[in-house]
């Protein structure tokens, strides 16, 4: 290897982990709600379906294509929020995905990594809503 | 300036690297100095530039056209011999079909919208081609719509190359106007604008060729290439951010009405109506970027010291050395045009199955630069059916260790995915 990785690569174990052994990936017919979004930027595209059951997240699938940043980052959030109650995902925060990422994300790959968030937020909330409580995503 | 080369016998490309601070900045602790691998999208400037726009802002900063005091003239004679070193640089016939504006996109803006507007009528044929970046795409589907004109679009062959079946057979349609670009700032093609602008000239059409990708690096001859209309943008090509220009024949700008209307670009206001200055005050209206164009000036200057036919030769060894390495590379798609044709030095590939922008960021962790996404060419990437591409993109501070640099983060790449 030419040089060691950095304190600050993105590329560690949990985003390749997931990046290539995604959990909950496909899609959900019937779903409850259904939201996708796109990353003008990179042109990640990304889509949840949820299932929702006594108020709580049944099931939760996500498709679409991008780079492991992304896709990763999705994966890890459908994870967070299997189970949760409807109140309970609007509660999630940037900072708790980005913890559970574990990993420092540069300014210009927080749109990747947050994502997935912003497409379940837009699901859960509607459109507007969304980008209101997630303005600075 | 060191005397050995290292690389081709076109530049000694070592030697010029030292003449752009950025290149030689202390790269931050534990990365290697910084390779720049993204000059198709904006380049690096060299001291004189740099030196150009200071000593301007210091010593005769001032508004043009106006002053009768001696600032005003030092900038104004300073504004104007720019655009008499373009001109030599164009080889246009006259100074005053030299036109400066913002960049490229603000040249093929005021065509579409000026000559457009003036010209294309309901049903008329606008023809671009599949690879064209979106500057050169959107202005004329903006005035189509506008004005009720079709748009007719020349295909793009698997290998990146414009279909000059599909080119022929539009301009049979007789096109009112051709716009289409001289290097791909996508895949590097190098497209024969010259042949191309007889056939659309013989169908009765104007031509607008965008040499954002091909003024920065290959002597270019308006007359030569009899088009009608010509854009590049000077930060492209060593000059500030600010400075481009469209070149017109002059019998064609004359006819044109203006693009914005204000200051400088009149003859005579009342309260009631306007008269036009001529070309190219008509199209200069408001302060013009006069640091910038001077600072221009300049960077011409250094390209035509270096002469474009070394910086040329130069990038040509530099590409055909990368086509070589890359195909070295496993898993490594390789997009446009081969080796075997003459192309910019503009590289587009795929990694496997790894995105871009993954591969972008591996490499800039190792303090290699490149472009990663759809280039502004949306159209192109889906006639190729790619989603996006890397892309590194090399001028004439560039090595051939830069393209090891390049070929090294592209293996460590391989690693971080696992790839074998």
């Amino acid at each position: 290897m030419s040089m060691g990785f950095g304190g600050d690569s993105i590329y560690r174990e949990i985003i390749l982990e997931h990046y290539q052994h995604p959990r909950n990936r496909g899609t959900l017919d019937p779903a409850d709600f259904t939201y996708e979004d796109t990353n003008p930027l990179c042109g990640d595209e990304l889509r949840i379906d949820v299932r929702v059951q006594d108020g709580h997240v049944s099931e939760i699938k996500f498709s679409g294509r991008g780079c492991a940043v992304s896709q990763a980052s999705a994966s890890i959030l459908t994870e967070m929020v299997e189970g949760k109650s409807l109140d309970e995902v609007k509660a999630i925060g940037k900072d708790e995905l980005l913890d559970e990422i574990g990993i420092p994300v540069s300014p210009a790959r927080l749109k990747c990594a947050l994502l997935g968030l912003k497409v379940l937020k837009a699901g859960v909330y509607g459109v507007d809503h969304a980008n209101e409580t997630l303005e600075d995503v | 300036m060191q005397t050995t080369s290292p690389t081709t016998p076109a530049l000694d490309a070592t030697a010029i690297k030292a003449d752009f601070p950025i290149l030689n900045q202390p790269a931050p602790a534990g990365k290697p100095p910084l390779v720049f691998l993204d000059s198709a999208a904006s380049s690096q400037k060299p001291t004189v530039v740099i030196e150009a726009l200071d000593t301007y802002y210091r010593e005769y900063n001032a508004n043009i056209h106006r002053g009768v005091y001696h600032l005003s003239e030092v900038a104004t004679s300073a504004y104007e011999a720019t655009r008499r070193k373009v001109q030599r640089f164009l080889n246009a016939r006259r100074p005053r079909e030299c036109v400066f504006v913002r960049n490229a996109t603000e040249a093929l803006n005021l065509v579409a919208r000026s000559w457009g507007g003036a010209n294309l009528g309901e049903g008329d044929l606008v023809v671009f081609t599949a690879m064209e970046h979106h500057s050169n795409i959107v202005p004329w589907q903006i005035i189509a719509e506008e004005k009720g004109a079709r748009l007719g679009f020349v295909r793009v062959t698997a290998d990146g190359q414009l279909d000059l079946d599909s080119f022929d057979a539009l301009m049979a349609q007789g096109p009112k106007v051709v716009a289409m670009t001289h290097v791909s700032n996508s895949l590097g093609t190098v497209n024969p604008v010259k042949e191309l602008t007889a056939k659309a000239h013989a169908a009765g059409a104007v031509v607008v060729i965008d040499a954002a990708q091909s003024a920065p690096h290959m002597a270019i001859d308006v007359q030569d290439l009899d088009c009608d209309f010509l854009a590049l943008s000077g930060h492209k090509m060593l000059g500030p951010m600010g400075a481009g220009v469209l070149y017109g024949k002059h019998e064609l700008l004359d006819a044109m009405p203006p693009y914005m209307g204000g200051g400088s670009m009149i003859r005579k206001v009342t309260l009631e109506k306007t008269t036009w200055a001529d070309a190219p005050s008509k199209f200069e209206a408001g302060t013009p970027a006069v640091g910038d164009v001077v600072a221009f000036g300049v960077a011409l200057d250094y390209l035509t010291g270096l002469g474009l036919d070394n910086v040329w030769a130069h990038e040509h060894d530099l590409v055909t050395y990368a086509l070589t390495r890359l195909a070295e590379v496993p898993d490594l798609a390789l997009h446009g045009p081969g080796a075997d044709v003459a192309r910019a030095g503009v590289v587009s590939f795929s990694l496997g199955e790894v995105h871009p922008h993954d591969v972008a960021a591996i490499l800039d962790e190792r303090n290699v630069a490149i472009r990663a996404g759809h280039h502004c060419c949306q159209p192109l990437m889906q006639a190729l059916g790619l989603p996006a591409t890397s892309r590194a993109s090399f001028y004439l501070y560039n090595t051939r260790d830069d393209v090891d640099r390049l070929v090294d983060g592209l293996m460590d790449v391989r690693r971080v995915f696992h790839l074998g």
